[in-house]
């Protein structure tokens, strides 16, 4: 049971680290980072039942600080949208050489 | 096998320093969105944040002195963490007053900016003091989190916005690996104590503790910007308000360091050679890489960009040591980097970026002949960084104390050294390219005199002058307090 949830949290995990390396849009960027730190919470939860309950606190922290972060990058989305008018990484290219 | 907690009332006076900064914070929040900005309120702004630096240094010293070092538990309290306290508040406050002056010319509010940065250290001094991984992540995230905003915090510049997106974008991003990295090492040993991670690994690591490993040290790769994970620092350095940059590149760089060396010296020994060789490739790509990419650069952020890479290269190699004496190397060349660093940002805050918002070198062409303070005081900070002798000062012992600390190791990082001084080397081709544009290049006729530099400015540059000055002729006492503070840190065998 254990093996098989750190299976399925490590695939997790990859398909995340693969869509912010391929996808180009800031958005599913956001969503590829906020999928690997759900699987990162599904580690933990499967191996709480093996070392106790730090793992679940640990969860509880993750949580708090992906809505944190969600929040505040949604901000800094939105903000770069305003000058660009796209949420594109392809138009959003001042920065450079 | 237990949870992270421990005696309240030891946690809460443990975490005095920390509380100061955060509270502090939060009542210059208050403060600031009571009313409209005027220049009388950024004065009252700048006072509390001074107060908040000075009560929270107060805290530390106070702590320091009351509380005894345990080898146990998520907080450490030792004299690594104060000193690292030290180098985290006194970057805040120079960066504080750059600020000040920055704001208005700027046209950006100093309320937000001066909560976020006062936000952002009290991130860094959890991290500092972080014997457990979660502290770490935990301290980390309150850094970054509000790093990001800072970057963005020029709201009608599109450069500011784009910086503060990638920012955002691959710090969220290797937070990921962070963490990961911790949920493995938490399965593979049961805890997120260092110490008892360490104890966990003597034996030999699993798979999957060196899969974790690796995984955190790409996390904090990320975070020091080590090459190849350094592809986000230009842009941001560079499209990030100036004052700001300056923060990112010394106290949000000397927090991380200061975790990085006590995860390297509490949990990882010596002898496990994944760890140990990856931060040896990391040292070495940083060093060469870092230093190559800064001498085509003539944007001046971008160049201190490359060269606070560069700088992060350096530190790796005291952090391959893997001794208390590459700590306390590491804590001198922190405080001698930051001063030269924030002063050199401050110097280019001044002097202000072009009308496209790029801060081109042809901006100091002949500064010599305009505002020679200005010149005198960047040419100082040039050297320090590049490690000059005596001209340079504080800087080139900073260098030295890493290079003794590599060849004294039991195991000596000679090819590391070899890098160290090449690279420096080499660093001297971009380096001396300011001081010669400042100083030989006369001012084309058509640039406009810098304005006035403001007197807060004024106070930082002369202020970190001095200092490095003083420091690089009688380095002594200095050396001898970090040296103290890392071998009772960590004594042999922990």
């Amino acid at each position: 049971m254990i093996g098989a949830s750190l299976f399925v949290s490590a695939v997790l995990f990859a398909i995340g680290v693969g869509g912010v390396l391929v996808r180009r849009n800031a958005i599913m960027l956001f969503m590829c980072v906020e999928l690997m730190l759900n699987a990162v919470n599904l580690s933990f939860v499967a191996l709480s039942r093996l070392h106790g309950v730090t793992g679940q606190v640990v969860v509880i922290f993750v949580m708090t600080v992906a809505a944190a972060e969600a929040a505040v990058g949604l901000a800094i989305i939105i903000s770069a949208f305003r000058h660009f008018k796209s949420a594109d990484l392809a138009d959003i290219r001042l920065l450079g050489g | 096998m237990t949870a992270p907690v421990a005696d309240p009332a030891f946690l809460t006076r443990a975490l005095l320093p920390d509380l100061v900064v955060s509270g502090g914070a939060m009542l210059l929040l208050l403060y600031g969105v009571w009313g409209p900005e005027t220049e009388g309120r950024r004065r009252g702004l700048l006072l509390g944040a001074l107060v908040t630096i000075a009560a929270a240094t107060c805290a530390t010293a106070f702590t320091a002195a009351t509380l005894p070092r345990t080898g146990v538990g998520p907080l450490a309290t030792d004299a690594f963490r104060w000193m690292a306290d030290v180098v985290i508040l006194l970057g805040t406050l120079l960066t504080l007053m750059v600020m000040r002056d920055h704001a208005p010319r700027a046209r950006w509010a100093l309320a937000e900016p001066a909560v976020l940065v006062l936000l952002a250290a009290g991130g860094m001094m959890l991290l500092a003091a972080a014997r457990d991984l979660i502290l770490v992540f935990l301290g980390i995230e309150l850094m970054s989190v509000a790093s990001y905003v800072l970057a963005g915090i020029d709201r009608r510049n599109p450069r500011s916005a784009e910086a503060a997106l990638k920012y955002f974008l691959l710090g969220a991003f290797s937070t990921g690996f962070l963490l990961y990295g911790i949920a493995l090492l938490y399965g593979a040993t049961g805890t997120t104590d260092l110490a008892r991670i360490g104890q966990a690994l003597a034996a030999g690591p699993s798979v999957m503790a060196t899969a974790g490993l690796g995984l955190l040290l790409v996390g904090f790769a990320f975070k020091v910007a080590a090459v190849p994970f350094h592809l986000w620092t230009p842009d941001v350095y560079d499209g990030a308000p100036t004052p700001v940059s300056g923060f990112f590149a010394t106290a949000v760089k000397a927090a991380t360091f200061t975790a990085l060396v006590r995860v390297t010296l509490v949990a990882v020994s010596p002898t496990l050679v994944p760890w140990n060789e990856a931060v040896w490739w990391l040292a070495a790509l940083t060093m060469i890489a870092g230093n190559a990419f800064a001498i085509r650069q003539r944007n001046l952020k971008r160049m201190l960009a490359y060269s606070s890479i560069a700088h992060a290269g350096f530190l790796l190699v005291a952090v391959a040591t893997h001794t208390p004496a590459g700590a306390a190397a590491i804590q001198f060349y922190l405080l001698a980097y930051a001063l030269a660093t924030i002063g050199a940002f401050a110097v280019l805050s001044a002097v202000g970026e072009a009308a496209d918002g790029i801060l081109h070198a042809r901006r100091l062409e002949g500064l010599w002949q305009v505002r020679p303070g200005l010149a005198m005081a960047m040419a100082v900070f040039m050297l320090a960084l590049l490690g000059f002798p005596l001209a340079g000062g504080i800087g080139f012992f900073a260098k030295w104390y890493v290079l003794q600390a590599a060849l004294q190791a039991p195991v000596p990082q000679t090819a590391l050294s070899i890098i160290l001084v090449v690279a420096t080397v080499v660093s001297a081709t971009f380096y001396l390219y300011v001081v010669m544009v400042m100083f030989m290049r006369p001012r084309p006729a058509d640039a406009e005199a810098p304005a006035p530099t403001p007197a807060m400015t004024r106070l930082v540059i002369a202020t970190a002058v001095v200092v490095i000055l003083v420091f690089g002729v009688y380095p002594t006492p200095l050396v001898r307090v970090a040296r103290a503070s890392a071998a009772s840190s960590f004594p042999a065998g922990r």
